[in-house]
């Protein structure tokens, strides 16, 4: 019975993966394809999480973990590449450059 | 035993995904839709090596393919357009010739490949069977894999680790903290 429902939700995950996929292809904006690259990231993690439970494994836990770890660097390296167009400086310095030279783009 | 293992239909849908995503990649002109598009291959190639027990290889992979890559692209794509230029139609029919006569040679190579599960394949028949019998002995890790790559073969493990970390270490000091330094001072 739980093996169903395990399974059921794990094809659910790959059919919303699917529909994260169309926004990520079409996506207008940029923003859209972060959004949906990201959310694409959660639905992998959650997709592990069940698959394992699935199968009776524990590995796929920490596979999870770390896809959660890397989904949240690569985001914010999209994001700050995006913003700031350069990877090399830190974040903190950069607002403080920004507040100095009151470039307010 | 002759039940449908409907996990096999997780593994069908990861493979048209990744499909999806590569032809999409092929035709896309945006380098940071490419990018981005470039990690999501990485990340469902791994969820399907998850799937397929390789579980050592999908962490190396989302690591290395979903997390380094992404920011390297990105590091890239600032020494270069945010466009890609479209490609002249002749070199489309070069690059199929040369894919095609690559798969043609890998799909014969199928046909002298041993049985998935052969007991007399080279893979099982030889030390291998020997790894699997005296890895919970003498490791004590569940993944014969992981115990080979971090324990059996160390060392090696850990040169490879120094290599790549030299590696990248030089071509920071070649590129990048010196331009970082510059601007800072700026």
């Amino acid at each position: 019975m739980m093996g169903w429902v395990n399974l059921i939700s794990l094809l659910a995950m790959a059919l919303a993966m699917a529909i994260m996929l169309g926004r990520l292809f079409a996506g207008p904006t940029l923003y859209d394809r972060v959004l949906a690259a990201n959310s694409f990231g959660t639905k992998t993690v959650l997709l592990l999480l069940i698959f394992s439970l699935l199968v009776g494994r524990a590995d796929g836990v920490d596979i999870a973990l770390l896809y959660a770890l890397i989904n949240f660097v690569a985001t914010i390296a999209i994001l700050k590449f995006f913003r700031y167009r350069s990877l090399e400086v830190a974040l903190a310095q950069m607002s403080l450059r920004r507040a100095i030279d009151g470039d307010d783009e | 035993m002759t039940e449908f293992d409907w996990t096999q239909l997780l593994d069908y849908s990861l493979m048209a995904m990744l499909l999806a995503v590569g032809i999409a990649i092929v035709r896309l002109r945006n380098l940071f839709a490419i990018v981005m598009l470039m990690g999501v291959y990485s990340l469902i190639s791994a969820a399907w090596f998850v799937s397929l027990d390789a579980v050592d290889v999908a962490f190396t992979e989302a690591a290395v393919g979903a997390g380094i890559s992404t920011v390297l692209m990105l590091a890239a794509m600032l020494l270069t357009a945010r466009e890609a230029e479209p490609v002249k139609a002749g070199r489309h029919w070069a690059a199929l010739i040369v894919v095609s006569v690559t798969g043609a040679a890998l799909f014969y190579a199928v046909g002298d490949m041993p049985i998935y599960g052969d007991p007399n394949s080279a893979a099982n028949a030889y030390v291998g069977m020997d790894y699997i019998t005296s890895t919970p002995n003498e490791i004590a890790v569940p993944n014969v894999v992981t115990a080979v790559l971090a324990s059996y073969r160390g060392f090696d493990t850990f040169g490879e680790t120094v290599v790549i970390f030299a590696a990248g270490l030089g071509v920071m000091l070649l590129l990048g903290l010196n331009a970082a330094k510059k601007e800072a001072g700026k």
